[in-house]
């Protein structure tokens, strides 16, 4: 039998209702593997004792039958999500000692369905990175190598804690949030499945926001079946966030049937980037064949405003976050600096948020700054958002003709070494993002799935984007792509 | 347009970053870099375009303009750097 903590949340979900495992044993058994984990970083703030007392309890509602799917499954948390009485840090200098009097609705759904909480996930600072390097709490280190080169590589970011965790068998899964593609991102540079929904489909209450426009959490996960199990344990209505959508959630699980005949899957132009490597481009034909072998139409397509979206959300994001991050000065939670005699409460702002506050948040902060001052609210801000609109079109305009599900890379190369993008210009660092963040814009759901190694061995994605509100058919899709592909490989344990 | 080291200082006044003056000569370079690279939105004609302010076209929900929460000043503290008789304590604000 495989090791407890490397079961897939449906493998593990059977497995307790038949009573042949307790969610104290997987809960044991991830707790053995996260202590010998250090060398990751993945795990930032440890909760045994909150782990064992929510096992507990979910083994007495599981015996009592009717549990939800998700009862007795242990997760891990992003450190963004605000836990109750948990350290909840963003990652970030600022938060340093913020334990929320109140649980994010996510977990609180989690946790009500009988999930069970690990302790907290590393991430970049305020989920601003693409490497996790931004963290206060130092490097996450991806548990793949290349082949037997001991080098560290990113398990990408923002959400790399969560990624380098799931694949490394610590946790059954994670959950992630999607700002600009730090789900999918990180997913595709470990080798496992990483959902973002569309925009509205998961509360963002409690979340420590960073773009309000474009935050959305989502599963990561070891399989398709996972994400669709735990996405429908995470959405949902709530009142608490205006933007959540009253709509019902349907049983995606249900809905993976693996055929997609008559499908009409679109393959965007605009994608094929100049100095695109080749491996990506083979792997991104090859799951062209896979879909066209189960039965679905290709059809190619144009994006054209594709170009636009990485400066149109380096306008917005920025904008949105020197916002959100207004609130933090020193006065309601987390770090205060230690002033000088004189200081006012300027310089205390100014101090705390010097000393709170990494170096790309900083530049981010202080970019939103600019574009939204006086003189250049327009310029910038207000033309940004109307080129957001014409990227939204553009996937309106292929939706409109029929298209089901559009195919991409989910990344433009695979996991790199931890301190290679150190040189780089911030600009370099954003590239990252290039085939996700168009799907942050748009609000739509996007899906990254595994379909291969590159001649390192080190895994590549797929990534599908699907309609609005259509999470069940595109996890379809990514269902019958995970299967044509077939990808089980595992990193080899050398942490 | 680009961003001297006046601007520089400007920005970070109003992000309320303290920035060190030796630091802000790097700081504007870095904000160029990011500039000229959203600078490319300029190429995109948005005549008649209305700039998106959601993702999908949903009226905000209403509610009863009540009170819904409230009465937990010891929970709203609880995380305060410095609190004081059930208030936040900061600097003197007025001389």
């Amino acid at each position: 039998m495989t090791d407890l903590n490397a079961l897939t949340i449906g493998a593990a979900r059977d497995l307790l209702s038949k009573g042949e495992v307790t969610s104290s044993d997987l809960t044991e058994a991830c707790l053995t593997a996260i202590d010998g984990s250090g060398a990751l970083n993945a795990f930032v703030h440890h909760t045994p004792e909150i782990a064992r007392e929510q096992a507990k309890a979910a083994d007495a509602r599981i015996a009592k039958g009717d549990a939800p799917p998700m009862c007795g499954i242990p997760l891990g948390i992003k450190d963004l999500f605000c836990t109750k009485g948990v350290p909840s840090q963003a990652a970030s200098r600022i938060l340093e000692g913020f334990r929320p009097e109140y649980e994010s609705t996510v977990t609180r759904q989690l946790f009500d369905q009988g999930a069970v909480m690990l302790g907290k996930l590393n991430m970049d600072e305020f989920a601003m990175g693409s490497s996790n390097e931004t963290s206060c709490y130092g490097d996450v280190v991806n548990p793949w190598r290349r082949g037997n080169d001991d080098a560290a590589l990113t398990p990408g970011g923002s959400s790399g804690g969560s990624a380098s965790a799931v694949a490394a068998d610590l946790c059954l899964a994670a959950t992630g949030t999607d700002t600009g593609g730090s789900i999918r991102q990180p997913a595709g540079f470990v080798g496992i499945t990483g959902m973002k929904p569309t925009y509205g489909r998961v509360s963002r209450w409690g979340i420590v926001a960073f773009a309000s426009s474009l935050d959305q959490a989502g599963p990561m996960t070891k399989d398709v079946r996972d994400a669709a199990i735990m996405l429908g344990a995470m959405a949902g209505h709530d009142p608490m966030d205006s933007t959540s959508a009253d709509l019902p959630v349907p049983d995606f699980e249900a809905m993976l049937t693996g055929d997609i005949r008559g499908k009409t899957i679109g393959i965007p132009k605009e994608y094929r980037m100049d100095g695109m490597p080749e491996e990506i481009e083979t792997l991104w034909a090859e799951g062209r064949q896979m879909l066209e072998d189960a039965g679905a139409k290709i059809v190619d397509i144009s994006l054209p405003h594709t170009k636009y979206a990485l400066p149109a959300y380096y306008v917005i994001a920025p904008a949105e976050a020197s916002s959100n991050l207004a609130r933090y000065d020193g006065v309601r939670y987390g770090h205060r600096a230690k002033l000088s005699q004189g200081d006012g409460i300027t310089e205390m702002y100014e101090k705390t948020r010097a000393e709170g506050f990494g170096a790309e948040v900083k530049r981010r902060v202080m970019i939103g700054t600019y574009v939204l001052s006086a003189g250049f609210y327009d310029a910038y801000y207000n033309r940004a958002r109307r080129v957001r609109a014409m990227i939204k079109k553009d996937f309106d305009d292929v939706f409109a003709t029929g298209i089901d599900a559009i195919l991409t890379p989910a990344t433009p190369s695979a996991a790199f070494g931890l301190g290679e993008m150190t040189d780089a210009d911030p600009v370099q660092m954003y590239l990252n993002d290039v085939f996700t963040v168009t799907v942050n814009l748009a609000g739509l759901p996007g899906i990254a799935v595994p379909t291969g190694l590159d001649r390192q061995g080190l895994p590549l994605a797929l990534q599908l984007i699907g309609r609005p509100w259509e999470e069940g058919d595109l996890l379809n899709t990514a269902y019958a792509l995970e299967q044509a592909a077939g990808f089980v490989s595992k990193p080899v344990k050398w942490w | 347009m680009s961003i001297d080291i006046e601007t520089a200082r400007r920005v970070a006044k109003l992000a309320r970053i303290k920035v060190e003056e030796d630091d802000l000569p790097a700081l504007a370079g870095e904000f160029n870099d990011i500039l000229i690279f959203i600078e490319q939105l300029n190429e995109v004609d948005i005549e008649g375009v209305e700039p998106m302010t959601s993702v999908t076209p949903q009226r905000l929900k209403r509610r009863e303009d009540v009170v819904t929460s409230g009465n937990m000043p010891d929970k709203i503290l609880s995380n305060a750097p410095d609190a004081r008789e059930g208030f936040f304590a900061v600097p003197k604000v007025v001389e």
